[in-house]
């Protein structure tokens, strides 16, 4: 038995790097401290995709690497509107190899933002985003706030290592020395915990984003005795404890990405901190969902110049997020193959966008089985980047760290995969001339 | 062996003392000879020739430039150009993608660039966009200033210790030489704040003169190739040109570890302002200049304004934050635990303000009026006063008084009562220009020693063959040269011809390794495991850089002096 320090967790955006495992037998045999249930099971590893294999006749059928490698690359040669999409689980290093299988193809690359934080990103671009690392909230903040999040069951360290539950510098009582504020349209444990819970109307944000800021701006009298559920009483006592503060920290999820205003809640989201900002510190970070869907989006940034939605049809980067968004693309029916890797549009796209990728040429590269498996056609089997494979990822703050390698597996890593897709698309290319 | 013969060029390798001799350059395996058996022959005609370019400081990769590019997708339009049989897709203007970064710096004759500020806790993501930039050798410097571990030592007045800790993040980042960005003025931005060369930091009781002088002292007690490399405080106030000169006399009594300043102070353009506010704002350069050329130990570079859109990014957080209150526009900002911090907001820089006006005046007039160009180097921060791609104009300007003259006429009026520039006669050679664009930034970087910024035998065969005579003297024609190579050569093979990219070899990083004594470091080792224990939001043994980032190292060690 060897006992592992300093692993880093492949799960979700908080990347914690400071679980402590067992390894016996080439496998995590227990998970001593630092994760959560869900990082738990992920390092002690359940049911995975046994075999590569290609559908015939309506079965997957297990195949060799090679079949199936040459098989994913004649789809995607063949392809006249190529979609590459997911890259949210797994490495930057894999990250990298896909951007330049869809170079190469002329293909759309995009990931899971497009369905999770695009609308963050959106609005980042129109008003830019004042945020920090997640250690700074640590060490400094003493009022938190969490809108359309509830990361007690989502991302369920959070609080603990980076925020209302953390001790640092500044912040050595720990909770006691600070505020809660929980937004959301339900109660959730995480609002339990609050100090202010303000409940607000489904699709309303908007509304309250504005309010505060107009209290915070020192315009109150032009709001209204109630905004979207929430009443001004409410806003006023938030409104200060917002001035109040030393430092405030602001985290949103998809509570507030994909209701209402969409993008627009964002932006007045950050205007929000803003506004804060000309009382006091604030700051405002999105929870990433994924454990590198801020990496895939760094990755495409720093090679595409832009995070999601990319067209390479041109030979350079196209970039439209509604109209090139994976979804988008899927119910205008517009592409004719797909390449999904580390993620399930399966369980998670619209029924329409769904409709169409069971009627196309799908290939998934994924460790585990999941709703996309049903219908894909081409299906890769690869190791779990974080347990069988290290590489780089972003934390949910943009901090770069690189995952753990714990045992070997017999599944090659995604890298190695998209290599040889790659690799045998151009040879198919060369000996078709183009 | 492979073997270049470059014939009939008129060469400046200042660092050699060569000013516009014809002479042969002979390489061989990568490496500048005395002679070659049966080289590729490139007959250069009677065109400029130069050690491939190197620059001093520009930020061209890392957590700041992609959060720039991020949310600039309308930058990103404006450069976009197709992938080719050579090259990958490019994009973007003032924040090109890494790509476009590399062929566009070798077209003009680059072949190393340093990225200038690298927060180390983030320092993994410098080093992935460095490996992605195609062509160019490369480094980073890590910022080292605002680190409480820094502060607590300078406090303490622990140089020793502080020079163990500088020992271990240049190590722990693969960095090259110590960055300090507003010192104690961005921990001070954690809390909303900033502050002035002598003002207290709280918490940690140092000012940020302290803090300069003591990573200075610490510096010095390692062989580092470069000096403190230093972005003062009040960066963009008027009347700051005080502090900058207050801030160069910190340092003067401390003795240089090597053949070099003690101290590089960087675009200080931004640094040389009078007046008391934007109404009365005005030129100072001559002030700086002044002291620069009655000084030996600081060197500067100059930060001069292209006109135009950019996108300003720096580590300096409080700065970036009044620059947005003035324009209202994005702005993004991101502090960083226990050492830095970074801000961003797009910015014109218009001839038609007269702000804007004198800060163009400024940067050229501080080239003009440094009497010796192994002083300053030539600079636009990029992207911060404009991007790198505006270089030639620059080196235009500066050999060119008429052309100086007509782009006056254009800018604002101001530009004939607050600004120095319409007065100075002086014109650039093109062996000042090689000095400030290699010799000297090679020099000051101490790459000299390993092979950049010269064509002696032994060094690097990094070459740029301009597509112009010596003799010529049309401004115009002086840009274009300088902005498409005719060819540029790195470690001896074509990477640019006719101003094409024809070869995308990968670049080396450059990384310094302090060796500091163990019983030092081991102390030291106490004071940072508490921090990374209670403060730090990754481990200790997640933090440093690991070998799998820098797959091309160039390591340089910087044994310590007794």
């Amino acid at each position: 038995m060897v006992e592992v320090t300093d692993v880093v967790c492949s799960l979700c955006g908080c990347v914690c790097d400071d679980i402590v495992v067992e390894v016996e037998d080439n496998k995590v045999t227990k998970v001593k401290r630092g994760a959560c249930s869900v990082g738990k099971s992920k390092l002690m590893g359940h049911n995975r995709i046994k075999s590569p294999a290609i559908r015939v006749n309506g079965e997957l059928k297990d195949c060799s690497y090679d079949e199936a490698i040459k098989k994913a690359a004649e789809i995607l040669a063949a392809s006249r509107r190529p979609l590459l999409y997911g890259w949210s689980s797994t490495v930057c290093e894999a990250d990298k190899v896909g951007v330049e299988l869809a170079e190469e193809l002329g293909a759309v690359i995009d990931n899971t933002a497009s369905v999770c934080h695009g609308p963050s990103v959106l609005a980042i671009q129109d008003v830019g985003l004042p945020s920090c690392t997640l250690g700074e909230v640590k060490n400094r903040a003493d009022v938190i706030i969490y809108w359309g999040a509830n990361p007690a069951e989502a991302h369920a360290n959070h609080m603990k290592r980076y925020s209302y539950v953390s001790k640092g510098f500044w912040t050595e009582e720990g909770k006691k020395a600070k505020k809660l504020v929980v937004v959301d349209v339900r109660a959730t444990k995480t609002s339990k915990m609050a100090d202010v819970f303000l409940q607000l109307d489904q699709g309303k944000d908007y509304l309250v984003f504005s309010a505060l800021r107009a209290i915070l701006y020192g315009h109150e009298d032009v709001v209204p005795d109630e905004v979207g559920g929430v009443s001004k009483k409410d806003l006023l006592e938030t409104a200060e404890m917002m001035k109040g503060a030393k430092f405030g920290a602001t985290f949103f999820g998809m509570g507030v990405t994909h209701t209402g205003a969409r993008q627009n809640n964002i932006v007045n989201a950050i205007q929000m901190t803003r506004a804060a900002h000309t009382h006091t510190k604030f700051t405002i970070t999105p929870m990433r969902g994924h454990y590198n869907v801020a990496g895939i989006n760094q990755v495409c940034t720093w090679e595409t110049g832009f995070p999601f939605a990319v067209d390479l049809t041109r030979g350079y980067a196209w970039y439209n997020p509604g109209e090139l968004s994976a979804t988008d693309l899927l119910i205008r029916q517009e592409c004719d193959a797909a390449m999904i890797i580390a993620s399930d549009p399966g369980a998670h796209f619209p029924g329409e966008s769904i409709k169409h990728l069971a009627k196309i040429p799908v290939i998934q590269i994924d460790p585990y089985p999941n709703p996309t498996t049903e219908f894909a056609d081409v299906v890769f089997p690869v190791a779990v980047s974080g347990v069988e494979a290290e590489g780089n990822v972003y934390r949910m703050d943009n901090i770069p760290i690189r995952l753990r390698k714990l045992i070997d597996s017999e599944y090659p890593e995604d890298e190695e995969i998209l290599k040889r897709i790659l690799d045998e698309v151009r040879a198919i290319k060369e000996k078709e001339g183009k | 062996m492979a073997e270049v013969l470059i014939k009939n060029g008129v060469v400046y390798d200042p660092l050699n003392g060569v000013k516009g001799e014809k002479k042969d350059i002979c390489i061989r395996d990568g490496k500048v000879v005395a002679e070659v058996k049966n080289p590729k022959v490139i007959d250069a005609e009677g065109r400029v020739v130069m050690p491939g370019g190197v620059d001093i400081h520009s930020h061209i990769a890392g957590g700041k430039v992609n959060s720039g590019r991020l949310f600039r997708p309308e930058d990103g339009r404006k450069g976009v150009e197709a992938k080719t049989k050579v090259c990958r897709m490019q994009s973007g203007y003032s924040v090109p993608n890494t790509f476009a970064t590399g062929y566009r710096y070798a077209r003009m004759g680059y072949t190393f660039v340093m990225e200038a500020a690298m927060p180390p806790l983030a320092a993994r993501h410098t080093h992935e966009e460095l490996v992605d930039i195609p062509i160019l050798d490369n480094a980073a410097l890590p910022l080292l200033d605002n680190n409480w571990m820094t502060m607590e030592y300078v406090n303490g007045g622990d140089m020793d210790l502080l020079a163990a800790y500088v020992a271990w993040i240049m190590k722990a980042t693969k960095g090259f030489g110590v960055k300090i960005v507003n010192p104690g003025g961005t921990e001070m931005w954690g809390w909303g704040k900033n502050c002035s060369l002598n003002d207290t930091v709280p918490t940690f009781e140092v000012t940020p003169a302290e803090i300069i002088k003591g990573l200075a002292e610490a510096n010095e007690k390692f062989d580092m190739p470069h000096s403190i490399h230093v972005h003062t405080n009040m960066l963009g106030h008027p009347g700051n040109f005080e502090i900058t000169k207050e801030t160069y006399d910190l340092v003067k009594g401390i003795k240089p570890a090597k053949d070099r300043q003690v101290m590089h102070t960087t675009h200080t353009q931004f640094h040389s302002y009078g007046g008391t506010n934007w109404g009365d704002f005005e030129s100072k350069a001559d002030a700086i200049a002044g002291y620069i050329n009655q000084n030996d130990h600081a060197t500067i570079d100059i930060g001069s304004i292209i006109l135009g859109d950019t996108t300003t990014m720096t580590a300096d957080g409080p700065m970036e934050y009044s620059l947005y209150q003035i324009t209202g526009r994005k702005w993004t900002n991101h502090d960083v635990e226990l050492e830095t911090g970074s801000g961003i907001t797009p910015f014109l820089y218009s001839g038609k303000s007269p702000v804007n006006t004198i800060q163009w005046a400024i940067g050229m007039e501080l080239a003009l009026l440094v009497e010796d160009p192994w002083k300053i180097a030539l600079t636009t921060d990029h992207p911060n006063a404009g991007p790198f791609i505006g270089y030639p104009i620059l080196i235009s300007m500066l050999m060119s008084k008429k052309r100086r003259e007509e782009s006056s006429a254009d800018m604002h009026k101001v530009i004939y009562d607050k600004a120095l520039l319409p007065s100075i006669d002086r014109e650039y050679d093109l062996n000042e220009i090689a000095i400030i664009t290699r010799g000297m930034t090679a020099k000051a970087l101490g790459l000299h020693e390993h092979g950049k910024g010269h064509l002696g035998v032994g060094a690097d065969g990094d070459v740029a063959i301009y597509d112009m005579t010596p003799e010529e003297t049309d401004a115009g024609k002086i840009q274009k040269a300088f902005l498409n190579t005719k060819y540029t050569i790195k470690g001896g093979q074509i990477v640019v011809k006719d101003g094409e990219v024809v070869a995308t070899p990968a670049g080396k990083t450059y990384f310094v390794t302090p060796e500091c004594d163990d019983k030092l470091t081991d102390e030291m080792m106490v004071k940072l495991k508490d921090k990374f224990d209670h403060y730090y939001s990754v481990t200790l043994n997640n933090y440093p850089v690991q070998d799998a980032y820098v797959p091309n190292p160039y390591e340089i060690k910087a044994p310590w002096r007794s």
